[in-house]
């Protein structure tokens, strides 16, 4: 704080009195912006009055969740209830969420946004109907995901990762790795998987989306799941079935 | 012996004069080639989600096929088999999972009153692994019936699967055959009618590679941030919810209701000593066709490539390098790549490791200082942040390496890079620090030269560079200049260079 007011009374007086580069400043690192905020500020949308509760599916599910868990031990529930909850939000963890599940769990709520804050699936920000999540991790990005990345912020009117259309219908950003390697490049909508992409198909995904309806999740290319595209190299037969190949003991 | 000696007579005078045996008694050992499993001998015949992962499907592909006889065997008996399987864990450190299981069981562990956990990690993270994935979609029924079975052979009252939040699919399909199997019956207070009481759930994740730590995946579970903890107590002692546990891999625990029943030597029939088994590989990268697939143990690396994947982008000599397991590990270059079998001991010697059989391929369009510096990238934004070294590490060397992308750098600062991973690695609670001070120095112990070049380079288009990346032309002249910025060493030039 203090070094930060110094370095700004001195860059002040600097720019009346002296020549810029005579002038030696306290030397301070560039502020470093995180991924994301990991402080709440009160705004309309985000304040601890916006009202949020569960409605009687998720509740029902909630209760169902929680009884998963030993009764000593309810805030073991809390991602799920988070995930729950952020879905019923339109896509984001609020405060008031985090405040309610807090509430609901019978934990103090600074706990609560620790595992928010914690977890890269909880967007504390609001973000467009449709999340789109660009892989571009080293196997994607061997593979072209950059591509994938500069194709989709095109399309959707030049945004860049981390914005959101002005339509409000698409958010875009950049992910780690999605756990779909053998089908990269990929990108994630929604909850869906969107596998083995190339910038044409890519677009035509979006185009799908824009126009209100849900292409086919999967790759992209054809291919039905991991398989060898050009052929089967394995598991051509019919699986064997109960019994075979077992010992005598359980045939 | 006769035929030994009858064959004696073929051997040409003088050659015999010199080498008077009579009985040959030595022979040399046939050479055995690994690799080429038959479908029959494939565990999991749904990968490609083909047939039906529902219930009917599963039982008709074998799964739940008398589990009731299985579970009736006791927990010596199947922790036994496990042993004599010589499953090793599938997740990446190849601990024996038999003798992991086993840690379960202490003498006097009845006397105990707690509950006791099976945590499945499903947490599958490391950039280039897909097989899990795999196997939670095509086969869910072998991994809940693994479940049931590993948590017989030590004795737990509940199984947990911790499954990563974006599988939502996986995780639906899992929750589908979680449902399915109550319904018959198979789980429950009278799992599959042998009176043992087990009860699986299904619990998805929020999207932190840490997680896949078996500590820090403790934590989660337990509904906290996904910091690993420290060891010990081991989790055997005091895991989940205070109580023993056992975490262990999707395809660990999905591979043994079918060792059960085929028994562990016919699963120790494949692949090398201490390396046996059949495992998925999934191949990404710059390759043909990549995909997943089963194969035996110890096949080697090349033959993995050209059987299953339609070989190299451009064929084999343009081949750059391997990753053969996940991000974690050291890169191979294309000489060890010959000769790498896959399994634990093989690609330990080639100093890298099976990891998790996360096979990444990169042919010489690859930018291969970027695609590390990518995992740099990785391995910062994924660090926990609890322990010091792993928190700035990453961020230093994801800085570092960032630089020599373009060559901004020193020649000298390569060898600060290593010491940077050097202090990091082992340093750290968990092995994240270790993961990813491990690609770097594999990348300088094979692509030393190519960085070198690149940091020669820079310097003959924009002038000396200063420690930390600053060029010495952008500094400003009238002001004396520390002399440990670096800005009037005498550049070392790189071998290569005119």
């Amino acid at each position: 704080m203090l070094a930060a007011r110094l370095a700004r009374q001195l860059k002040a007086s600097s720019s009346s009195s002296f020549r810029a580069s005579a002038v030696r400043r306290v030397s301070t690192t560039p502020a470093r912006r995180s991924d994301a905020l990991f402080v709440h500020r009160d705004t309309t949308y985000n304040n601890p009055k916006v009202p949020f509760e569960f409605n009687a599916e998720n509740l029902t599910r909630a209760n169902e969740i929680v009884s998963h868990y030993p009764p000593q031990y309810k805030k073991a529930a809390v991602i799920p209830l988070l995930d729950l909850a952020q879905r019923q939000n339109k896509g984001w963890t609020s405060i008031s969420v985090m405040n309610y599940v807090a509430n609901f769990l019978e934990m103090p709520p600074m706990r609560v946004y620790e595992v928010a804050t914690f977890y890269t699936m909880f967007n504390r920000e609001p973000i467009g109907e449709h999340f789109v999540q660009v892989c571009t991790t080293t196997p994607c990005m061997l593979r072209g995901a950059y591509d994938i990345l500069d194709a989709v912020c095109q399309d959707l009117g030049g945004i860049k990762p981390g914005e959101t259309t002005k339509d409000g219908k698409f958010t875009v950003i950049e992910v780690e790795c999605q756990g779909a390697c053998s089908n990269a490049p990929m990108l994630v909508i929604g909850d869906d998987f969107y596998e083995d992409l190339t910038p044409e198909s890519t677009r035509k995904v979006l185009d799908a989306f824009k126009k209100g309806t849900k292409p086919k999740p999967g790759p992209q290319s054809g291919r039905h799941t991991s398989e060898n595209s050009a052929g089967l190299t394995n598991l051509t037969g019919k699986p064997y079935g109960p019994g075979e190949h077992c010992l005598p003991e359980f045939a | 012996m006769l035929r030994a000696s009858s064959s004696a007579p073929r051997i040409s005078r003088p050659l015999r004069a010199k080498f008077q045996r009579s009985f040959a008694t030595v022979q040399d050992p046939p050479v055995r080639r690994y690799g080429g499993l038959k479908d029959q001998d494939r565990i999991f015949t749904n990968v490609y989600c083909r047939h039906d992962h529902g219930i009917k499907g599963a039982m008709s592909r074998g799964d739940w096929h008398r589990t009731k006889d299985i579970i009736a065997k006791g927990d010596s008996w199947i922790i036994q088999t496990m042993k004599d399987s010589g499953l090793r864990g599938r997740g990446g450190a190849g601990f024996p999972s038999g003798l992991k299981w086993s840690f379960m069981n202490k003498p006097g562990w009845e006397k105990d009153p707690r509950p006791r956990y099976l945590v499945v990690n499903a947490d599958e993270g490391e950039p280039g692994t897909c097989k899990d994935r795999e196997i939670m979609r095509g086969d869910p029924h072998k991994l809940i019936e693994g479940c049931l079975v590993a948590g017989r052979a030590m004795n737990a009252t509940a199984a947990y699967i911790y499954i990563r939040g974006e599988f939502y699919q996986e995780a639906s399909h899992v929750q589908q055959a979680i449902n399915e199997a109550y319904k018959a019956g198979f789980l429950g207070k009278d799992a599959c009618g042998s009176g043992y009481a087990f009860d699986v759930y299904l619990h998805r994740g929020a999207g932190a590679y840490v997680c896949g730590e078996e500590t820090a995946l403790i934590e989660s579970l337990e509904g906290k941030q996904g910091k690993p903890r420290l060891k010990p107590p081991f989790p055997a002692d005091v895991g989940l919810f205070g109580c023993p546990t056992t975490v262990a891999n999707v395809e660990t625990v999905a591979v043994s209701p079918t060792i059960c029943r085929r028994g562990g030597a016919w699963f120790a029939s494949f692949g090398r000593e201490r390396n046996q088994g059949t495992k998925l590989f999934c191949i990404s990268g710059h390759v043909n066709n990549p995909c997943v697939v089963e194969e035996e143990m110890s096949i080697p690396l090349r033959d993995l490539i050209e059987k299953h994947c339609g070989g190299v982008r451009g064929g084999w000599d343009n081949l750059l390098g391997i990753i053969p397991g996940g991000s974690s590990v050291p890169v191979l270059p294309i000489k060890k790549c010959e000769e790498v079998l896959m399994d634990f001991d093989s690609l330990k010697d080639a100093q890298s490791g099976l990891g998790t059989g996360a096979v990444i391929v990169m042919d010489k369009s690859t930018d291969i200082v970027r695609a590390i510096a990518r995992f740099a990238h990785f391995y910062k934004h994924e660090s926990c942040g609890q322990c010091t070294p792993c928190r700035e590490g990453t961020t230093w060397m994801m800085n570092m390496m960032d630089r020599f992308v373009e060559g901004r750098g020193h020649q000298r600062e390569i060898d600060m890079l290593l010491e940077l991973t050097k202090q990091v690695e082992g340093r750290t609670i968990c092995a994240l620090g270790d993961a990813a001070a491990w690609p770097i120095q594999g990348l300088m112990r094979h692509f030393r030269p190519e960085v070198e070049k690149r940091i020669a380079d820079f310097r003959a288009a924009n002038g000396p560079v200063l420690f930390g990346g600053r060029l010495k032309s952008q500094t400003d002249s009238t002001l004396a200049l520390p002399d440990n910025l670096g800005a009037n060493l005498a550049e070392v030039a790189a071998p290569n260079a005119p």
